[in-house]
């Protein structure tokens, strides 16, 4: 009964402007094996914005991020329902090539997961298996660059051959992010990106997640709802693999219609 | 009285104090037997290799007798044309024979004659041939020459049989022992490194018998094992740990896989027989056919450690890669494989080394036979050197003895050699994620 | 051309092919977005030029000396012709051995036979180097048509390679196939010779059967009762050592000993486990058979050089660290908490691992006795060596006894007529251990995983 409540709340919403979402799900479901993770989630996320999906742990939002550039599909129990389109192609529809799918829609892992190999490497490798770059010349370039955006060139410029594992765990998480932008996504997933990271590590992430909004079209998952508020421009709150309420930051954060994102964000429930 | 006191009438607290003296003696007892079982087992360890050593180490050396041969134009080359092909087939036997009766005139009779002939090794003929083969201009010249002893000869050099007792039950006679005396008071014995055990095939002659055939028709052996076992194993790994889906069919293999592993080894010849042998008609005795069963034998054990070296690379590695848009083959090619080498080289090696000492399936696919060339490819008749153990310990002859432990001692050499790599590979590369 | 070098062409071109494939690719992204990496349309390439011309050139190994010999049989003498396949087969290796000129002898009647045998081994090499090195090139012609912007090529070798995989790991079960099926075909074939009953059941061993009618003692009895009875000896013999001393080490180590002590003695112990079973059968045989008969000898007992009781001993101690370490596993994995409460009772260690840790560990160490057993069953080397020949229906392990493995090994070893009943024996009784060990640790994992489920 409860959950046809909050269905019925979900379908009075406004379809936020439907026509420059550059991610759009329409009643996505999960389910592992016979669990089910995720009910009926509809979202849109729009492009060059950043987007943030809180809740408490185990509400579905990790599961739904990983939806989308469909990560799931290595969990062999994980099953999917409904259609998340990008660009309006529906990336669970016949004929998409998962590979080429993830190397549109990035990913950054909530800890950081640099190859055991150099930081040239770990940045080229993308470019590499993509065919990116015809020369060497092209990929230092890249490998460069995305070093650059992430913040991260300065301080590794002169150890670009040193272990990438060897770095603090902030420079880590900075160099799988310019691993991610290497190939030139077009969307950027985080799955709490700074969960394994002390404050200062953090600010310099949330700083260059505004950066890199710019470029980027950004879906970011975190616990903090401070890190929600300073980062995002959107941001959707899950509860109990239900897609409670989405909105501009400002106004969940101020502002909510649901009774239960006011809870969350009071700190009652989560 | 309470109902709590002992129905003795004796205290609780003496009544234990007297109990908890037993008790801490049977503890002590307890103890002992746990130390005297690891003292037995690791004594027997010790036994087994102190008479492997003591009656392998004197194989090392071997006893050389130096004699003044005459290498009379007479015997070598009597129509005097120098030709090479004239002195490789002279009569170096009576050259040798010769050689020994001028240092020891007294043995005449016929007996006597035979008995001074054991002392030299049927061997010292060929290397009187090599001798006059490298270097022509000795025909005509008297040079003192070492040739090897005969083994009972060198047996009695090296004081591994008896000298005295009833004459009939020794291997030499007091007559044989006394010239042996004579010619090592004259300097005419030594003791020189035994290279030829190391260079030499097999021999019926045990002071001529040498490990190399064996020792190279292992390597060939192994190395069909390896080419097979290794990319079998590490392939249908890769396959049971990567990609294969849960499902029943995966499930057979695995039990399979498991079962293979627990099969005894002899089964795994009787299939190489019926199969390889008769049914495919390959040659018997070949390093190739043995390699296939060792290969056989070896897969379970490089899959298994093949496996748990996959597992152990974290997840998060196959994420990252999938995550930049790496299909699932060039993450597991380009990442996770590599991540996961070092472990299954361990896994190789310590199942290569199981294969390198097994012994019974090669029996089934007739490696049994006495072959003493030295084979030059994967299907000439061979030996390997747990076969070779084997072979040697069956013949009756003593010294044949002292070549098993010495042929044991290079085998166990190899396996040391092989688990130290295997350790060092562990050490170096272990990572801790 | 020998296989080498045809192998190594195929490899030069199928290399080659590969080039093709990736200068066109090379060529095509000039203009076009490609739809996979260069190298993977090399690799497309290379495949479509390697692998028919692979295939091609197995199935023709395998056929060849089929063909081959089919076709000799016609040049051979006529009286030859009419023979038993078998000895039909002597013929043709002999022809095979004049040809190859390594024959021993001189044999002028199959000459012809040989000279044709050498002439279609000709035409067939040269055949086979045409056909292969033909549909390589076919393959490299077509693969390299079929490389357009739009192939996913690398797809499609991932796919190719995917297959192998799948393929390779099959192999595990080719391997247990191989075995049942030539074991069981064997055996089939000796109980049509000898009754199953008598095998089973019957108390006479002599394994000898006729080459000339009139020979003594030509019947042969395969009843294989004093065969079991003897490894079921020896087996014992090996228990009774190896099970005391390897449980008293594995509960010292797990127990008592000190890391450092735990950290030496773990390692020498699984010494033992390495050492090749052969060097275990010459200790036996030449020290420790020698030893008890000389001490029995001493003490006025009569005992075989040969003894069931030396390759007893000699196996039991193969098999203690097997023992130790499977226990030392399973000792340690009885919680802390078991122990804690018996000590909190009062209890010296030795109470606390006599009634707490071992009850509690018993599955688990009875898993690791079966295995050990199937272990000793399976053993070969050691009973060979020493433990003799003669199948003595007996109690006294100080004769000399026989095994199910030594008899397969005997009656295996050497030149024999395949047929006979002689031979299939070994086969019987090799399906015999096959069934009692994988039965045994079949029945050893379940007693352990349900140990395990019980503590998890």
């Amino acid at each position: 009964m409860a959950l046809t409540a909050r269905r019925q709340v979900l379908e009075t919403e406004p379809l936020a402007t439907a026509k420059t979402a550059k991610v759009a799900a329409h009643g996505v479901t999960v389910f592992y094996a016979d669990k089910q993770a995720l009910e009926d989630v509809s979202m849109d996320i729009r492009g060059h914005e950043v987007t943030a999906l809180i809740g408490p742990s185990g509400c579905g939002k990790s599961t739904f991020l990983r939806c989308m550039n469909r990560m799931n599909d290595t969990i062999a129990i994980c099953r999917v329902e409904g259609e998340i389109l990008v660009d309006g192609v529906d990336i669970y529809g016949p004929g998409v090539d998962v590979v080429h799918l993830r190397a549109r829609i990035g990913m950054v892992f909530q800890k950081p997961n640099p190859f055991p190999k150099s930081i040239f490497e770990n940045v080229a490798y993308g470019p590499r298996i993509h065919g990116l770059a015809e020369n060497k010349v092209a990929l230092d370039d890249i490998v460069e660059t995305s070093l650059r955006r992430a913040g991260l060139w300065d301080e590794v410029k002169d150890r670009l051959n040193e272990a990438g594992t060897g770095l603090s765990g902030g420079q880590q998480q900075r160099l799988c992010i310019a691993r991610a932008i290497a190939v030139s996504p077009e969307v950027i997933l985080m799955d709490e990106p700074c969960s394994a990271l002390d404050p200062i590590a953090t600010a310099r992430i949330e700083e260059l997640i505004d950066e890199l909004r710019e470029k980027y079209t950004i879906v970011i998952v975190t616990h903090s709802m401070q890190q929600a508020a300073r980062v995002s421009q959107r941001t959707a709150f899950f509860h109990l693999g239900v897609l409670v309420e989405q909105g501009d930051t400002e106004q969940i954060f101020t502002n909510p219609v649901e009774k239960r994102t006011q809870d969350y964000i009071t700190g009652r429930i989560g | 009285m309470s109902k709590w006191a002992a129905p003795t009438g004796v205290s609780l607290a003496d009544c234990a104090q007297a109990r908890l003296r037993g008790r801490y003696r049977a503890e002590r007892r307890f103890r002992y037997c746990g130390i005297a079982a690891i003292c037995l087992a690791l004594g027997m360890l010790g036994v087994l290799f102190a008479t492997i050593l003591a009656q392998g180490l004197p194989v090392l050396t071997q006893t050389q007798i130096g004699l003044d041969v005459a290498f009379a134009p007479g015997i070598l080359d009597p129509d005097g044309t120098g030709e090479a092909e004239t002195l490789a087939r002279a009569d170096y036997r009576k050259l040798a024979r010769n050689a020994l009766r001028t240092v020891i005139p007294e043995a005449s009779g016929r007996r006597d004659k035979r008995a001074l002939a054991k002392m030299l090794s049927i061997g010292a003929e060929e290397e009187l041939r090599d001798a006059v083969l490298a270097d022509p201009t000795l025909v005509g010249q008297t040079k003192r020459i070492w040739l090897t002893a005969g083994a009972d000869f060198d047996a009695l050099n090296k004081g591994t049989i008896a000298r005295t007792g009833a004459e009939s039950d020794r291997r030499l006679s007091d007559k044989q022992i006394a010239w042996f005396d004579a010619l090592d008071a004259n300097g005419q014995v030594r003791r020189a490194f035994n290279s030829r055990f190391f260079t030499a095939g097999d021999s019926r002659e045990p002071e001529l018998a040498g490990v190399l055939g064996a020792v190279v028709g292992t390597l060939y052996a192994l190395a069909i094992t390896l080419l097979l076992a290794f990319p079998l194993g590490v392939m249908a790994a890769v396959y049971l740990e990567e990609f294969a889906p849960k499902n029943r069919w995966t499930g057979i293999v695995e039990v399979n896989i498991n079962n293979l592993a627990a099969v005894p080894s002899i089964v795994f010849g009787l299939l190489g027989l019926a199969v390889f042998l008769n049914f495919f008609g390959l040659p018997r005795s070949a390093p190739l056919v043995g390699g296939m069963v060792l290969a056989l034998m070896t897969l379970p054990t490089i899959i298994i450690a093949a496996r748990a070296s996959l597992k152990a690379v974290p997840p998060s590695i196959r994420e990252a890669a999938l995550g930049i848009g790496a299909s699932p083959m060039q993450t597991v090619t380009h990442h996770v494989l590599p991540l996961a080498m070092p472990g299954i080289l361990t896994g190789t090696i310590i199942g290569m080394a199981r294969a390198l000492g097994e012994t019974a399936p090669l029996l089934m696919i007739g490696m049994v036979a006495f072959i003493a060339d030295i084979p030059s490819r994967v299907t000439d008749p061979a030996s390997v050197l747990p076969v070779q153990v084997f072979l040697w310990a069956d013949a009756p002859e003593r010294a044949f003895a002292e070549r098993t432990a010495a042929a044991i001692l290079v085998l166990l050499t190899v396996l040391v050699a092989m688990n130290l790599s295997a350790v060092i590979l562990r050490k170096k590369f272990e990572r801790r994620w | 051309m020998n296989l080498l070098t045809l192998t190594t062409a195929l490899l030069v071109l199928a290399a080659l092919a590969y080039r093709v494939g990736q200068r066109r690719a090379l060529r095509l992204r000039t203009d076009q977005r490609l739809a996979a990496l260069p190298s993977h349309y090399g690799a497309y390439v290379a495949l479509w030029c390697g692998l028919p011309a692979a295939a091609l050139l197995v199935l023709w190994l395998i056929g060849e000396s089929q063909i081959v010999r089919l076709l000799v049989v016609g040049a051979l003498p006529a009286e030859s012709q009419g023979l038993a396949p078998a000895q039909l087969d002597l013929v043709l290796d002999e022809v095979a051995r004049i040809a190859a000129g390594t024959n021993l002898f001189e044999d002028d009647s199959l000459a012809a036979a040989a000279a044709r045998y050498s002439a279609l081994r000709g035409i067939s090499d040269l055949a086979k180097a045409v056909v292969v090195m033909a549909a390589a090139v076919a393959g490299l012609v077509a693969g390299q048509h079929l490389v357009v912007a739009r192939l996913r090529a690398r797809d499609a070798v991932e796919r190719l390679v995917r297959g192998a995989l799948m393929a390779a790991s099959t192999m595990a079960i080719l391997g247990t196939i191989g075995i049942v099926a030539s074991m069981l075909l064997e055996t089939i074939r000796f109980f049509q010779q000898v009754s199953p009953l008598a095998f089973f059941t019957g108390l006479e061993w002599s394994p000898q059967t006729a080459i000339r009618a009139d020979q003594v003692g030509s019947s042969g009895a395969f009843g294989a009762i004093p065969v079991f009875a003897g490894t079921a000896m020896i087996t014992l013999i090996a228990m009774i050592v190896a099970v005391p001393i390897g449980l008293m080490a594995a509960i010292h180590t797990a127990e008592y000993a000190s890391p450092r002590a735990r950290a030496i003695i773990k390692p020498l112990l699984e010494v033992l486990a390495g050492i090749p079973t052969v060097v275990y059968g010459f200790f036996a045989a030449l020290t420790v058979g020698p030893t008890l008969r000389r001490l029995g000898d001493t003490i006025g007992l009569d005992v075989a050089s040969e003894s069931a009781l030396a390759a007893g001993l000699v196996m039991g101690v193969m098999i203690i660290p097997f023992v130790s370490s499977l226990s030392d596993d399973v000792i340690n994995a009885v919680p802390q908490a078991l122990r804690d409460g018996a000590y909190a009772l009062g209890s010296t260690q030795s109470e606390v691992i006599v009634r707490v840790v071992l009850p509690a560990a018993l599955h688990g160490i009875v898993g690791a006795v079966l295995l050990a057993v199937s272990r000793a069953i399976g053993e070969t080397m050691i009973v060979v060596m020493a433990a003799g020949l003669a199948a003595n229906l007996s109690a006294n392990p100080l004769q000399a006894t026989t095994t199910v493995t030594v008899q397969i090994a005997t009656l295996l070893v050497g030149d024999q007529v395949f047929d006979s009943a002689k031979t299939l024996a070994a086969f019987a009784l090799g399906m015999v251990l096959f069934m009692a060990t994988l039965g045994l640790n079949i029945i050893a994992l379940r007693v352990v995983t349900r140990y395990r489920q019980a503590y998890e």
